[in-house]
């Protein structure tokens, strides 16, 4: 065991895994984890908590996921490259070890230009990959990024983020293997919604045999209308929605769109299962988690495994 | 070259309300080439401000001169006389200019009227792009040949982020993504190996944040 997490735990046994996203708020207010953190309960077996995602300022992944172990949700932190350097992310890294956080995504990070403080200044000393490698080299060697020995090891399951549907496709899986020697553990897509694409990206991926070096789990969302579905079609980088999928929530009307979305959500979960080498899901329903326990439990992954040891 | 852009008529007016008689000081070298703050630009700027002093019934005197580069000593002495008969000098040169007057002449007061914006060529008439970063470490050579550090809106080093799409960047869709463009010059060249190279974390203190940079060598010394 790497880690010890749950997560860990499930994706080791076999098991189907299923993740969640939760966004912190916009506030110093700890009841919006805490309601938050009893809806995802016991429905998934990890939730990501996201860094400042599209980089407007939130309360920080890790306060927040310290919330969440004290309340037995086991948490994903997500770091970003954009706000921290070395210095900043190893040390924050220690203190989120400390609090019992085991799960650790790293992510390049949507650039401030898409925030609320778009005059600021980014960091970006290391990219995903560096970051990767860092992280891997604090657990496995014990050594901070400088060469310096660690004491205590920070342990953690460790993941990336991979968008199939970005460009240049055909070097999107040979990316992946870069993360995956860089020190992964696993995997989170992108939302998927093209499933066609998302299979032939799987097929590049397989070719590289990654799949039985990591794990993967597909991002899916459901939509919530179709002005939600239209908006990430042209207005979300790295987003493809094919538009089968926008008729869909055309044909429902307004009253039916929500779950219209949410069978869209089923649908496609049924469909990447299949997919040689998927492992899990990620279910990223922010702001709308209420919605995760109807998905899982339509998609019959009820109850979850509880991981021995 | 570096690429300046002049400031807006007002802040430059706003810089120089108090002052009576300016030398208006061009630089001959990138800012001429990029039309920011060559000799043509400094007459165009003197008659703008001429034209707003007079409208405010506030007279003002203003000579003129461009030395062929203001980053120099031997080129800004020749601006010594005029700086030595003015109330202040307004620089049309980059930063570089402007701190080498206030080096030279440490009496004078040295406005900047020109923004300094990047290192960068023009790629066609009118436009002006970045291309260098100056980060004191040239990594060009695994890149085909195209700069990560400042094409690349995260400075990556190890390929496009998620938000590449159609060969654009995440931030704007007028702005390529500078790793499609390294992508295809190592596809034309046949060498996307060099894509499955892992670069590591990047030694910064070469580049600013190793503190203001200075460059000596010995073999050149007098």
């Amino acid at each position: 065991m790497k880690s010890g997490s749950n997560l860990e735990k499930v994706l080791e046994a076999g098991h189907f895994a299923v993740t969640a996203e939760l966004g912190p708020p916009k506030g110093a207010d700890a009841e919006v984890i805490s309601k938050k953190t009893d809806i995802l309960k016991d429905c998934v077996d990890a939730v990501n908590i996201t860094d400042c995602q599209t980089a407007v300022v939130r309360m920080s992944s890790i306060a927040a996921a310290a919330i969440l172990v004290s309340k037995g949700l086991e948490p994903i932190i997500q770091m970003t490259c954009r706000d921290r350097n070395r210095i900043a992310i190893q040390s924050d890294l220690l203190g989120a070890s400390a609090l019992g956080i085991k799960n650790l995504l790293c992510l390049t990070g949507d650039h401030q230009k898409f925030g609320n403080h778009p005059q600021s200044k980014n960091v970006f000393d290391l990219d995903s990959i560096q970051l990767i490698k860092m992280i891997k080299d604090m657990r496995d060697e014990k050594k901070f990024q400088c060469g310096e020995e660690i004491e205590v090891e920070p342990r953690f399951f460790v993941g990336a983020a991979e968008n199939p549907f970005s460009d240049p496709f055909e070097y999107r899986a040979l990316r992946l293997a870069k993360k995956v020697e860089a020190g992964i553990d696993f995997v989170q897509t992108q939302i998927v919604y093209n499933v066609e694409k998302f299979a032939k990206w799987m097929e590049m991926v397989r070719e590289l045999g990654l799949h039985k070096k990591v794990y993967i789990l597909a991002g899916v969302a459901p939509l919530k209308s179709v002005g939600m579905a239209k908006y990430m079609k042209s207005c979300v980088p790295g987003m493809d929605v094919p538009n089968e999928v926008i008729e869909r929530m055309v044909a429902v009307g307004k009253e039916g769109a929500k779950e219209e979305g949410k069978n869209i959500c089923v649908d496609i979960i049924e469909q990447v299962k299949k997919i040689k080498g998927i492992a899990g899901v990620h279910i990223m329903a922010v702001e709308w988690e209420e919605v995760v326990s109807g998905i899982v439990e339509k998609a019959g992954f009820l109850p979850r495994p509880k991981a021995s040891g | 070259m570096i690429i300046g852009e002049r400031k807006p008529i007002q802040e430059v007016l706003g810089m120089i309300a108090e002052h009576d008689k300016i030398l208006i000081a061009g630089c001959g070298t990138c800012v001429a080439i990029c039309m920011a703050g060559g000799d043509k630009e400094v007459s165009i700027l003197a008659s703008a401000i001429k034209l707003a002093r007079n409208k405010e019934e506030k007279s003002i005197q203003i000579l003129e001169q461009t030395p062929l580069r203001q980053c120099e000593w031997e080129f800004v002495d020749e601006l010594k006389d005029k700086i030595e008969t003015c109330d202040a000098v307004l620089s049309m040169a980059c930063g570089i200019g402007v701190q080498t007057l206030v080096e030279r002449f440490p009496k004078a007061v040295v406005y900047p009227a020109v923004n300094t914006t990047f290192l960068g060529l023009p790629e066609e008439q009118g436009v002006w792009s970045e291309r260098c970063g100056a980060c004191g470490n040239c990594v060009l050579d695994k890149t085909g040949g195209i700069c990560p550090i400042v094409r690349c809106s995260k400075s990556l080093l190890n390929g496009p982020c998620g938000g590449s799409q159609d060969g654009k960047c995440e931030i704007d869709s007028e702005v390529d993504c500078g790793w499609q463009l390294i992508y295809d010059r190592l596809k034309t060249l046949g060498k996307l190996d060099n894509l499955t190279d892992i670069l590591p974390a990047k030694d910064w203190s070469t580049s600013r944040d190793g503190g203001p940079r200075k460059m000596v060598r010995e073999d050149m010394k007098l």
